[in-house]
């Protein structure tokens, strides 16, 4: 019964193709469902695209690696769901490419942070994060206070993620720069025309540092939406439709 | 067509320097990006183009040597075991710096240069050790295995050599990117979409390089190595194209945007980092075993049966584990089902592969009184069979609830990475070197045994102190008291991680020391004033044979 493995071990390319299929299957059969059933592509009301400052802000969460430290996804556990919140749906992270649920809590999960502490308390922990929680062990961020938000590649940023069916309009992606800008800076310039097209989002001096729209105004503003969209004091999670 | 391209006729040196000059072109057009890290790692890639034609075209204004062709390609193989050498010690270093800063946030204190932060070493130091000193030993032990195994010459002239260089250059632009802040963020996939598709072609030419020696062989059968070799290389090929799939913000830039998002992202990116893990570190390393330990201990493979079901089982299974790693996530629960019960039954194959390795030294147990190298891989294997238990408990739901997040994963990795893959590799080195270098024996046979000590008692203090932590976090976070409410701060939980950080620097301190004396030891062999010691069978068969004619 062993002497028909003489045909893989004969032939390097039967051995080549065995191989292919046989490592195809799982991942065929669990992850092509996921494009198709219910619960994964839901949407759910109060989830929405990011801003242009706040996908910058994501930007600069994915470059520092927070996500070596810091998940974003909170497990229907009652612990978790009492520490940090309701626990987390997947429809929060459908606008996020990639997704940044993490794997590591060195930091406590940020899924959401969003509203849960003051502008200037994100300020004071990023630049020195021993200021505000000695125990912690987490790395300063100070220079991002030092650094001009980068914004002009920021309509191509808005273009990718329309390519990957994100709903930015023409409009938001043409003034995707200006509308960055807009919401750090709340009685500026284009401040109205920002909530024309992004609606009744936080605009606000994030850093502090009205002169200038910096990383930390991108980051904080990113932080402070973060887990924040869905009103889950109307959600119904054993409503029909929202059981798994 | 490929295995014309890969033939030793020499216009392979004509192909690559077409490459490199097209990629000269196309790296200037990136050169002049707005962005500054950008532009710096195209620069970074055009000085490597440039130096790598003009050692091509050295290479063409230097006479043919004679007689190449009836000997063992061994020079590419030299140069893998000093990168993964080098990198192996790079990467154990930024380990060891990394840990140091969780124990002492203070100690590494630079609130300006971001570039010294946790999130940006954290993936130099994984990649660093996964990817360079892991890559480089198993593309330097494929290359000299096939050659064996096959009784043929590497093919392809100096394709493998492009292999070698093309994955330096992956790891420098890799590396060097973090550190700038280009990086996608997907746990062990980290390199943009340019240095991804670099790896993508290197990788590509490793592959027609492994099959073209295999289609030069005087064997009838393919050996067993090369079936794990072949899947681990297919694989990660597959792996690697679709969990990268991104798209580039402009053709000049770093950021790129996955192609799927949330669900979707998270499952393909654990399909990939748990198969990275399976294929990257199981398969390839495996190959290690079969062909290694049956030439060091002097004995056959103990069964061939039970490597046959090992392979088919094993590269079956494992595909189907990632969803372990998004247990009670938004992840559908019947995935997450599928994925732990796939996560269990692995634990069979897991283990049959562990008894093929070690009963195979079936009638030499007391070498193991005699030649430390020879521990060191059986020690590996054992290291392999104690985590490959303990991931399959871990992916149980009611265990995973208290493991996930917590150091407890970082601890049963490093179970694996130091015990079974830095074992089996530096015991594959401690081969090679006397080896290829043409010496009888090692420099020191004593060093090889402090090796082994250094580094079995730095496991032993890594992995009890990461337990400890990451079960203390655990029942931490969960822990409610008598009023109902919760007992801990978060913060609590970091503090009383404080003096298990410390252990666990020291643990990987030890492993860094244990490699350093490998280094020396292994430096001292190869510079060692010896007569060349000539091993017999050490010429492909169709050379001996041509040679007679």
């Amino acid at each position: 019964m062993w002497s028909f493995h003489r045909w893989f071990e004969k032939h390097s390319l039967i051995l080549l193709i065995g191989i292919l299929v046989v490592v195809s299957i799982g991942g065929l059969v669990q992850i092509t469902p996921l494009f198709f059933i219910e619960s994964t592509i839901e949407r759910v009301e109060g989830v929405r695209p990011y801003t242009p400052l706040e996908l910058a802000g994501r930007q600069v969460y994915v470059r520092e690696g927070c996500y070596t430290c810091h998940s974003q996804m909170i497990r229907p556990l009652r612990d978790e769901v009492e520490r940090y919140g309701h626990y987390s749906l997947a429809a929060e992270s459908m606008y996020d490419h990639p997704f940044q649920w993490g794997s590591k809590r060195t930091g406590p999960d940020l899924a959401r942070v969003g509203g849960r502490y003051s502008d200037e308390w994100h300020r004071a922990h990023l630049t020195d994060p021993r200021s505000v929680v000695p125990e912690s062990v987490m790395p300063p961020y100070a220079f991002l206070a030092d650094a001009d938000l980068d914004l002009r590649t920021m309509s191509d940023h808005l273009r990718a993620n329309r390519l990957l069916r994100v709903p930015y309009t023409d409009e938001q992606i043409a003034s995707a720069a200006a509308d960055a800008r807009a919401q750090a800076t709340p009685f500026g310039e284009g401040a109205y025309e920002f909530e024309q097209r992004y609606g009744r989002v936080a605009q606000r001096d994030f850093d502090g540092d009205p002169a200038r729209v910096t990383e930390m105004d991108a980051l904080i503003a990113y932080l402070q939406m973060l887990g924040a969209g869905v009103d889950f004091s109307t959600y119904q999670a054993d409503a029909p439709e929202n059981e798994r | 067509m490929a295995a014309r391209g890969l033939t030793e006729t020499g216009d392979e040196a004509l192909v690559i320097l077409a490459i490199l000059i097209a990629g000269m072109f196309l790296v200037l057009f990136g050169a002049g990006s707005v962005e500054g890290p950008f532009a710096t790692q195209m620069w970074t890639m055009f000085v490597a183009f440039l130096l790598g034609a003009a050692g091509i075209v050295g290479q063409l204004a230097r006479a043919p040597q004679s007689g190449k062709l009836s000997r063992y390609e061994n020079g590419v193989v030299k140069a893998g075991v000093v990168a993964s050498m080098f990198w192996g010690v790079a990467g154990l270093l930024v380990g060891l710096i990394i840990a140091l800063q969780l124990a002492f946030p203070n100690l590494f204190y630079f609130p300006e240069a971001g570039w010294t932060n946790f999130g940006r070493l954290r993936p130099l130091h994984t990649s660093a050790v996964i990817f360079a000193f892991g890559g480089n030993v198993l593309i330097a032990t494929s290359f000299y295995v096939v050659q064996r195994t096959c009784r043929a010459r590497l093919a392809g002239g100096l394709w493998p050599w492009f292999v070698f260089w093309g994955y330096q250059l992956f790891i420098v632009l890799a590396g060097t990117g973090y550190l700038m802040g280009i990086t996608q963020s997907r746990e062990y996939a980290e390199p943009p979409w340019y240095t991804d598709l670099w790896l993508t072609l290197v990788w590509v030419v490793y592959l027609l390089v492994f099959l073209g020696t295999i289609w030069k062989r005087q064997e009838k059968h393919i050996y067993v190595a090369n079936w794990f070799y072949l899947a681990f290389i297919v694989t990660i090929a597959m792996l690697h194209i679709v969990n990268n799939l991104a798209i580039p913000v402009t053709l000049t830039s770093s950021f790129s945007y996955s192609l799927f998002a949330g669900v979707q992202d998270a499952l393909t990116q654990w399909w990939y980092g748990h198969n990275a893990v399976g294929f990257f570190l199981t398969a390839g390393f495996l190959a290690i075993m079969y062909y290694f330990i049956p030439k060091q201990a002097d004995r056959p493979v103990y069964s061939y049966r039970l490597s046959i079901i090992h392979f088919w089982a094993l590269i079956f299974l494992y595909i189907w584990a990632g969803p372990h790693h998004l247990h009670y996530t938004a992840l559908p629960q019947w995935a997450q089902t599928l994925g732990a019960t796939f996560s269990i039954m692995l634990w069979m194959p897991s283990w049959g592969g562990m008894i093929n390795g070690l009963m195979t030294l079936s009638g030499a147990w007391d070498k193991l009184r005699t030649d430390p190298v020879l521990r060191m891989l059986v020690v590996s294997v054992a290291f392999y069979g104690m985590s490959t238990f303990e991931g399959p408990v871990m992916s149980i739901r009611a265990v995973n609830s208290l493991s996930h997040y917590t150091d407890w994963t970082i601890g049963h990795v490093h179970s694996g990475a130091l015990g079974w893959v830095g074992f089996v590799s530096f015991g594959a080195l401690y081969c090679l070197v006397p080896w290829l270098w043409k010496k009888q024996r090692l420099y020191s046979n004593a060093l090889v045994e402090w090796h082994f000590w250094l580094a079995t008692i730095g496991i032993v203090l890594y992995i009890t102190s990461m337990w400890v932590a990451g079960v203390m976090q655990g029942l931490m976070w969960r822990a409610y008291n008598d009023f109902g409410f919760l007992e801990y701060s978060f913060v609590e939980s970091v503090e009383a991680m404080h003096p298990y950080y410390i252990i666990r620097a020291l643990g990987g301190g030890l492993y860094l020391l244990g490699a350093l004396v490998m280094a020396y030891n292994l430096w001292r062999t190869a510079r060692a004033d010896a007569p060349a010691h000539e091993r017999a069978g050490d010429h492909p068969v169709a050379a001996a044979s041509a040679a007679a004619e």
